[in-house]
């Protein structure tokens, strides 16, 4: 399959990566903006054996997701805002069965219905902490069509590899706008560690050195047992505090020593930049502009651009704080990422947000009014 | 001939809801307080399987005993 | 090679953790005992659980089996059929895990219907969480929270999966054990999405608050409250119907997805031919 070039929509290319990525299986309900995924999901899986299924709520969705998933497949969904809530509990499922899966969140502005067909980026820290108990996440954030295709396949290797759900945290103005996108198939793709001991000293949660444990798939030679209920490596319930203790630390640490393969940012003019915009979606395509316009007139600035949201890039951020006067954060919302910059940056310099709530992206020009107010 | 059978009991497994006791139809099994059923009028045992059928542990087993 | 009950139960993971003369033991052996006279290999069945007491039925099963979050076993179990269509697929519900909090998915997988095989243990309570009322207790009933009686009407799981479309729908009770094995049997190797709701006895919790302290006492009651003429059962008045309510053949939906699948594939076909390879 040579290199495909097409003008497409961010939702769209959503779908042309998880496909590329070997997407077999979706289980979805509809919510605007992130319909367009499901609709064009329910044309293109059946064409390639797999399945689309329009389920009675997102709850089930998310449910459906971890069964397809258990039986072998890589399965997506979409969503958004109050769908994604919705899903929280089944997501946590997924976390403690360890089942690779993606769900997409294109997010509007909240809370509750909203304005339904505007934009925000007010899900971030939903998209760590939605679920209960301690957990891990991987969180991504596209900020073009190309991202969408790039940064999908991405996703679903990150959640074969590590058996996880990653959450693809887009937005609607990524989501619906058109752009030209390469349908590049040289990116590589990860599969799921399958077993190699014989079915019977099959353990389905018995880590390998990298913290994650090979997954067969029901039908095959293994037969295994998965769980929601705290469980040892055979999978069966066991509420011993030492294993509670040592599944919840790898369940952590299978994603957190493997930040630094997950973390994904890209900067622009950051090598001499005093000021360091950081930001990330949509928002960091109006930062990006307001860098091109600030070196034009002659400042020193430079921008920060997060693919990855959760883990958090604190080694990035810390590294770029230590040469910057100042950092600004623009976000669709009122403040979240920015207490992740503050965090890392421990008031060694200041850090100021570029917030908006109206459900219009933040512009260029917005973000340089904030910069010459503190500049 | 009448058939004759072999009633065996999971002790371990048993925890002596005493369904199997009141629901043979041939009043076969008995049980004393604390204690696992007893078959004490075994030559009355059809074999009809009722007690292991309704047996909620896996607990009690019927078997024809070969006449030699 | 004659399957035995003990190829699909563990044996050594016995006795069960379930209460002194709880049904469910009754209900899991009818189980392992249609898959052995199905003679099922262990590893195409897959069990899927909710949460609840009927819901660590898996842990005693030698199949595949997913323990989901409670009231979604259904859900998950259709991800799971759909993604593996081979698979022998059940869903193990309480009358709280598959009815009351599960509702929706229960009326969604009869009118879509998954093929997949819901066994309900209806004790007409959450014995697991100590004796609450669900969506099946009979009105009247005392239970943890209605200890003035339930006032509400209860579903009945057999008229529900009948009007949301479940091609076979069935119920027994515990005491009545040759035709639990009987429906369930015939349930495992129906086509589509088939409902045996089995009225279980709880003496531990529904039992004990409704004046019946001992299985025993619950067995007679299911014995005497049961009739095989369906149009007498009345759930809210503890009346039982047992039989078979709907028994018919009708395409399942991997069945019929599987024409999308061709039609869709032709499609795209005949677009790249029309694209030229562009």
């Amino acid at each position: 399959m040579h290199d495909r070039i097409k003008f497409l929509q961010g939702n769209e290319a959503c779908v042309e990566g998880a496909l590329t990525a070997g997407a077999s299986f979706y289980a979805g309900y509809p919510i605007t903006p992130s319909s367009e995924i499901a609709e064009l999901a329910s044309i293109r899986l059946p064409a390639v054996g797999g399945v689309f299924i329009q389920m009675e709520d997102e709850i089930a969705s998310m449910a459906a997701l971890v069964g397809a998933s258990m039986a072998g497949a890589k399965a997506f969904t979409a969503t958004s805002g109050p769908g994604f809530s919705l899903m929280q509990e089944n997501i946590g499922l997924a976390i403690m069965t360890e089942a690779p899966c993606v769900i997409i969140n294109v997010q509007r502005s909240g809370p509750s219905t909203g304005l339904a067909t505007k934009p925000a980026q007010a899900d971030v820290m939903q998209a760590r902490w939605g679920t209960h108990g301690d957990h891990a996440i991987i969180v991504l954030s596209p900020a073009s069509v190309q991202e969408c295709y790039e940064l999908m396949i991405q996703a679903f290797n990150f959640a074969e590899e590590f058996r996880t759900p990653v959450i693809f945290l887009s937005d609607e103005i990524v989501g619906h706008m058109r752009e030209k996108v390469i349908l590049r198939d040289d990116i590589p793709i990860v599969n799921r560690k399958f077993p190699k001991v014989d079915p019977p000293e099959y353990r389905p949660y018995q880590p390998g050195e990298d913290g994650v444990p090979p997954l067969a798939y029901f039908g095959s030679d293994y037969i295994f047992h998965a769980s929601s209920s705290m469980h040892d490596e055979t999978g069966y319930p066991n509420n011993v505090p030492d294993n509670a203790e040592k599944v919840i630390k790898r369940l952590y640490k299978k994603i957190y020593d493997h930040r630094d393969e997950i973390i994904i940012t890209k900067e622009y003019e950051t090598e001499d930049a005093e000021i360091i915009l950081v930001s990330f979606g949509a928002s960091a395509r109006s930062a990006r502009e307001a860098v091109y316009i600030l070196r034009e007139s002659g400042y020193k600035a430079g921008l920060l651009q997060l693919n990855t949201l959760w883990p958090f890039p604190d080694e990035k951020v810390r590294q770029l704080a230590d040469r910057a006067k100042f950092m600004v954060v623009p976000e669709m919302n009122l403040g979240q990422i920015i207490s992740e910059v503050k965090r890392v940056v421990e008031a060694r310099i200041p850090v100021y947000g570029v917030n908006k709530v109206n459900g219009e992206i933040i512009t260029p020009y917005e973000i340089l009014g904030k910069i010459k107010e503190v500049f | 001939m009448k058939k004759k059978f072999q009633i065996s009991v999971v002790g371990k497994r048993c925890k002596k809801c005493g369904i199997c006791v009141a629901f043979c139809p041939k009043k076969v099994l008995k049980m004393e307080i604390n204690s696992v059923p007893v078959a004490e009028r075994l030559e009355e045992c059809i074999g009809c399987n009722w007690c292991y059928l309704r047996c909620p542990e896996i607990a009690i087993f019927v078997k024809e005993k070969e006449v030699v | 090679m004659g399957r035995t009950i003990f190829d699909y139960i563990i044996e050594e993971r016995l006795p069960f953790f379930w209460c002194e003369g709880c049904g469910n033991g009754i209900i899991i052996k009818a189980i392992a005992q249609a898959f052995a006279d199905l003679d099922l290999d262990p590893k195409k069945i897959v069990i899927v659980t909710g949460i609840g007491c009927w819901g660590k039925a898996d842990d005693y099963l030698a199949t595949n089996s997913l323990h989901v979050t409670h009231g979604r076993a259904l859900a998950a179990a259709t991800g799971v059929k759909a993604a593996n269509p081979e698979l022998k697929v059940l869903a193990l519900m309480g009358d709280g895990d598959g009815i009351t909090i599960g509702g929706n998915h229960f009326i969604h997988a009869a009118r879509r219907n998954m093929d997949i095989t819901a066994i309900i243990s209806n004790n007409f309570n959450y014995g697991m969480t100590g004796g609450q009322y669900s969506g099946t207790t009979p009105e009247a009933s005392v239970t943890s929270t209605s200890r003035y009686g339930a006032v509400e009407t209860p579903f009945d799981v057999c008229r529900l999966a009948q009007a949301a479309g479940a091609p076979y729908v069935a119920r027994a009770t515990v005491y009545h054990v040759n035709l639990l094995e009987k429906y369930i049997t015939t349930a495992i190797a129906k086509k589509g999405f088939s409902v045996v709701d089995v009225i279980n006895v709880c003496p531990t919790y529904y039992g004990r608050l409704n004046r019946m302290k001992s299985a025993v006492e619950m067995m007679e009651w299911l014995k005497i409250s049961s009739t095989t003429n369906l149009s007498e059962g009345n759930i809210a008045e503890n009346r039982f119907a047992i039989g078979e309510f709907v028994n018919e053949d009708r395409p399942d939906f991997t069945e019929k997805y599987r024409e999308i699948q061709r039609i869709a594939r032709e499609d795209m076909t005949k677009l790249e031919e029309d694209l030229g390879g562009r």
